[in-house]
């Protein structure tokens, strides 16, 4: 059976994008942020994942408002970025996983999540930016499979809903019969705010709060409303949505292998975590 | 844990049913801006760009004030009108800044404060 071997959370702005594109990296400004890849890269290296679910949200490439699902899966052979309007420029293809797909498709609707099934759908930046930072904006070494959240047009689901949707993924991948190693992304956050009178709005302790209950705590996460969310961590902070999944989507106890937190990276507040599998050693040494 | 019910957040837009029908041609204006050609049709001629797409008074005039408020009150999603922006050349710092009435230097030094606490 397929193995999940863990998560890594990460923020996906474009302006990282930008900075990548520029090799910025090592500036003061981008510095203290990007630094904090440098383990999660090792980890990856150790860990081998050769399969990634990555659960982002769409900003307007994918869908518009005639159409916008709470839950859409990626079920393609490939996935495509394309021109998002305001000059990052556009990536090769990402190798998809089909038979993953369909396989967490069918379950997933067999719990009641009654997701809409994609083959074809254009991944912006918040799922090309994750992947060009931990793997390397043209290497294509780990299959992918898309799950995108609504957090563009209200209602969005809610918390305790992302954390079981995340729940139900595990059960599915951990029950699809071949040897993949899966790492789940959760793409996104922290906290920070776009548009209205309180644009700039960045909450650290929050942040912080989030950071350490996901490791094994989530459930006291999920009993925040979506209205709490953005009240505290701002109207694109909700983005932490995708962490719930992701963090759902590995069963049982994790370790916290890494964090990283800096702010402000363009106008959020910057964060990586890589949460191990417990028991995860066990496995490393069967593949031996 | 769950601490508030009021669903009002000062300072914030939730964008619900009632704002994505009223900007639902200006969001649909801004979603055509992932095309380059339509970025360079809006460039040439605004106001016949607007036109096609059906926007009210009160949105075109917000297009032409570049006003990111006006447009959100009209019923723009910000993730949309980020992309009209882009065609200015405009960051969401230059947005955050307008919106919050300051220069981008004083948002920026904003941020750097963690600021809008």
């Amino acid at each position: 059976m397929a193995t999940i071997v863990g998560a890594i959370a990460t923020s996906h702005i474009p302006a990282i994008g930008r900075a990548m594109e520029r090799n910025l990296e090592n500036e003061p400004y981008w510095k203290p942020f990007f630094d904090g890849y440098a383990p999660v890269r090792r980890w990856i290296q150790d860990v081998e994942p050769d399969v990634a679910v990555v659960v982002y949200n769409d900003h307007g490439l994918n869908f518009f408002l005639d159409k916008m699902p709470t839950f859409a899966v990626g079920a393609a052979p490939e996935y495509h970025n394309a021109d998002e309007g305001w000059g990052l420029s556009v990536t090769p293809p990402y190798p998809g996983f089909p038979e993953l797909s369909w396989h967490l498709i069918e379950s997933l609707v067999s719990e009641a999540f009654d997701i809409t099934m994609c083959q074809e759908v254009l991944v912006d930046h918040g799922f090309t930016v994750p992947l060009s930072l931990l793997w390397g904006r043209e290497s294509r070494s780990v299959r992918t499979l898309p799950v995108c959240i609504n957090t563009v047009q209200f209602p969005y689901p809610s918390p305790a809903r992302c954390l079981m949707l995340g729940r139900a993924m595990a059960r599915a991948i951990e029950s699809f019969d071949d040897d993949s190693r899966v790492v789940i992304l959760g793409t996104g956050g922290l906290s920070h705010q776009l548009e209205g009178k309180r644009a700039g709005f960045l909450n650290p302790d929050f942040d912080r709060l989030c950071m350490n209950k996901i490791v094994n705590e989530p459930d006291e996460l999920a009993r925040y409303s979506v209205q709490d969310l953005i009240r505290f961590c701002g109207s694109q902070g909700v983005e932490f949505l995708n962490w719930l999944v992701m963090r759902g989507a590995v069963p049982g106890a994790v370790e916290e292998k890494h964090r990283n937190y800096h702010v402000p990276i363009s106008n959020t507040a910057g964060a990586t975590m890589i949460l191990e599998k417990c028991g995860e050693a066990l496995f490393a040494s069967e593949r031996g | 844990m769950r601490v508030q019910h009021d669903d009002s957040i000062p300072g914030t837009v939730i964008f619900g049913g009632e704002l994505a029908l009223k900007g639902y041609a200006l969001n649909k204006m801004c979603f055509s801006f992932n095309d380059r050609a339509n970025r360079e049709a809006f460039r040439r001629d605004e106001e016949s760009y607007c036109r096609k797409f059906g926007l009210t008074d009160t949105q075109r005039n917000a297009i032409r004030s570049r006003n990111v408020l006006q447009l959100l009150e009209a019923g723009g999603n910000i993730y949309y009108l980020a992309k009209w922006a882009g065609i200015f050349g405009l960051t969401v710092q230059d947005i955050g800044a307008q919106q919050r009435g300051m220069s981008v230097e004083e948002f920026a030094e904003m941020l750097r404060h963690a600021g809008g606490q």
